[in-house]
């Protein structure tokens, strides 16, 4: 039971997590936030504009600090970021002096990943960034440089760096935010693929509901002022997804009550009570 | 449906396409009026010459300078002096900038008393300068650095600001180091930028220049300029300034050329 226990320890452990803005106003962005996210997991956060979802994801990736409660992520309390927590940025991610293959590989670069370093583990890593180029479909533009590429190519791009140093956890902050409505499918299925063949604990930012369902097993939504987890759905799908699941029943129950949801947290509620008086006073003179 | 030749925007619209040949056409009306009208105003005798020499009188007094007066001298010490302050300038200005630009701490300490020093002109500085560096080359030098540096600085910090947060932040959750984000991201990512930046600064060193060689000179193009005042030399005065010029247009387009050499990324159309 007990040894049981450890091997189905959490990957991320969020425990009355709090962050405070303290600039001209004071924000506060995250109050007594709570969530396990499991190995192998993909969660992902759903919620108004300015409900703390980057900041809950930057403070899991080290890149902002929480001003209250503990965060344990891969095995260890989150001091800063690390190479066990890659993030994939919405743009303006890339590094335009270099071409794909030279971004994919840039980690290498880097003296964590070159200390103690043998020939075989450097044939293993052009293995790896092969691979990445093959997984991403990115094998023609191996040579190209982001200039060159649209938004989507230049997304598998940044997704393919991040996977290059295998991290156990891939934090994602509204990846396909600048996508078309196409491109946005086409990278759906993908990055489930990526889910699936990476065993990557992944937890992805978005504020389209859809999305959110269809990539995640269970969706998380957070609440505006002060921001906080307001509910987790579980995603009835199984784990093997199809742009038809989208239509189906279930789907669009939960999508139904997502989106109710996050009408009510964040105060839009009242706004279409407000139209509905307005247009009414307006016919009726 | 055909598109019509009228669908293609006009040569008015808010930056709108232009072709080659027009835009070259234009720019060749650009540089040529300026000279043609200077041509008829002298050669109508409106103007007396002492104040406006006629382009074939500049010509002929720069031909006598390239042959009696060392003209190629002059421009060789000038184009020294600049590129000597210059170039000490950006040997600074480029560290210390990458570290404004680069933390806060330093910037606070640093970027409000450039700015303020910034303000102060160089001219105002040579008393100073022949005091404490005297009369030699070396403080012709320092007038050129003083005249670049606090700009420049100022200017590298903020290149380096401009590099996108995102990319910084991708390479920490790589596991970059602080000194690899610097090396393997800052650094790479600014540099078209500080080539710019170098550019730009090299152009306002060679304005420096006429007051540089006001100091105690005896070659230079600055030098050549402020004697032919005294001698109401208008003629050289104007050789003079078009060399300044022309020296400035060469140098730009060399850097201009290094651009698109060394950065491709940027230039692809
Ligand atoms: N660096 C910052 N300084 C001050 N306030 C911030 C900062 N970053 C975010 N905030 C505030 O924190 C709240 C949550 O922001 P954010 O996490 O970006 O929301 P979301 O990603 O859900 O739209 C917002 O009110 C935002 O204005
Ligand atoms: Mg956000």
């Amino acid at each position: 039971m007990a040894a049981l226990q450890v091997s189905a320890a959490p990957r991320i452990q969020v425990r009355g997590l709090g962050k405070v803005f303290d600039g001209e106003t004071r924000v506060v962005a995250l109050d007594a936030v709570d969530l396990d996210v499991a190995d192998n997991e993909f969660v992902t956060l759903v919620g108004a504009s300015g409900c703390g979802k980057s900041t809950l994801l930057r403070i899991i990736g080290g890149l902002e600090y929480h001003t209250s409660g503990e965060i344990v992520a891969a095995g260890r309390p989150v001091r800063g970021p690390g190479a066990d927590r890659a993030m994939v940025f919405q743009h303006y991610s890339l590094y335009p002096w270099l071409n794909v293959v030279e971004n994919i590989r840039f980690s290498r670069q880097l003296a964590i990943n070159r200390e103690h370093l043998t020939s075989s583990d450097v044939e293993v890593a052009m293995g790896r960034a092969d691979a990445l180029l093959d997984l991403m479909g990115l094998r023609s533009m191996a040579r190209a440089y982001p200039t060159q590429l649209s938004g989507g190519m230049q997304q598998r791009v940044a997704i393919a760096r991040a996977l290059m140093g295998r991290p156990e956890i891939l934090l994602m902050d509204e990846p396909f935010g600048a996508l078309d409505a196409q491109t946005r499918e086409v990278m759906h299925d993908l990055i489930r693929h990526v889910f699936k063949l990476e065993r990557a604990t992944i937890v992805f930012v978005t504020h389209d509901v859809e999305e959110a369902i269809y990539l995640g097993q269970r969706v998380v939504l957070m609440a505006p002022r002060p921001g906080r987890i307001d509910t987790i759905y579980d995603v009835p799908l199984p784990a093997q997804r199809h742009q038809d699941m989208k239509l189906d029943r279930a789907f669009l129950d939960l999508k139904k009550a997502v989106v109710e949801r996050i009408r009510e947290t964040s105060g839009m509620k009242t706004d279409f009570e407000l139209l509905d008086k307005l247009s009414r006073a307006a016919s009726s003179t | 449906m055909t598109t019509s030749a009228s669908a293609r925007p006009g040569l008015w619209s808010i930056r709108g396409p232009i072709s080659r040949n027009t835009f070259w056409t234009l720019a060749a009306i650009g540089l040529l009026t300026p000279v043609l009208l200077w041509w008829g105003i002298a050669l109508s005798g409106w103007v007396e010459k002492v104040f406006m020499p006629s382009p074939a009188a500049v010509w002929d007094r720069t031909l006598i300078w390239f042959d009696e007066d060392n003209l190629v001298g002059d421009a060789i010490i000038s184009t020294y002096r600049v590129s000597a302050g210059w170039a000490m300038s950006a040997a600074i200005a480029l560290p210390i900038g990458l570290l404004i630009g680069t933390f806060r701490p330093v910037q606070a300490l640093l970027e409000p008393l450039t700015d303020f020093v910034r303000y102060m002109p160089a001219v105002a500085f040579i008393p100073l300068v022949m005091l404490w560096i005297g009369i030699d080359e070396g403080s012709k030098i320092a007038i050129i650095f003083i005249g670049t540096f606090f700009q420049m600085v100022l200017m590298v910090a903020e290149d380096v600001r401009r590099v996108p947060t995102p990319q910084i932040e991708a390479a920490q959750t790589m596991g970059a180091t602080r000194a690899e984000v610097i090396r393997l991201v800052l650094l790479p990512s600014a540099k078209p930028a500080l080539l710019d930046t170098l550019r730009i600064t090299l152009g306002w060193a060679w304005t420096y220049l006429v007051v540089a060689e006001l100091v105690a000179a005896n070659s230079g193009l600055g030098y050549a300029i402020l004697k032919a005042q005294r001698f109401l030399q208008t003629d050289k005065i104007f050789a003079g300034i078009i060399l300044i010029g022309a020296i400035g247009l060469v140098s730009d387009q060399l850097f201009r050329f290094l651009h698109r050499k060394a950065f491709p990324w940027l230039h692809f159309k």
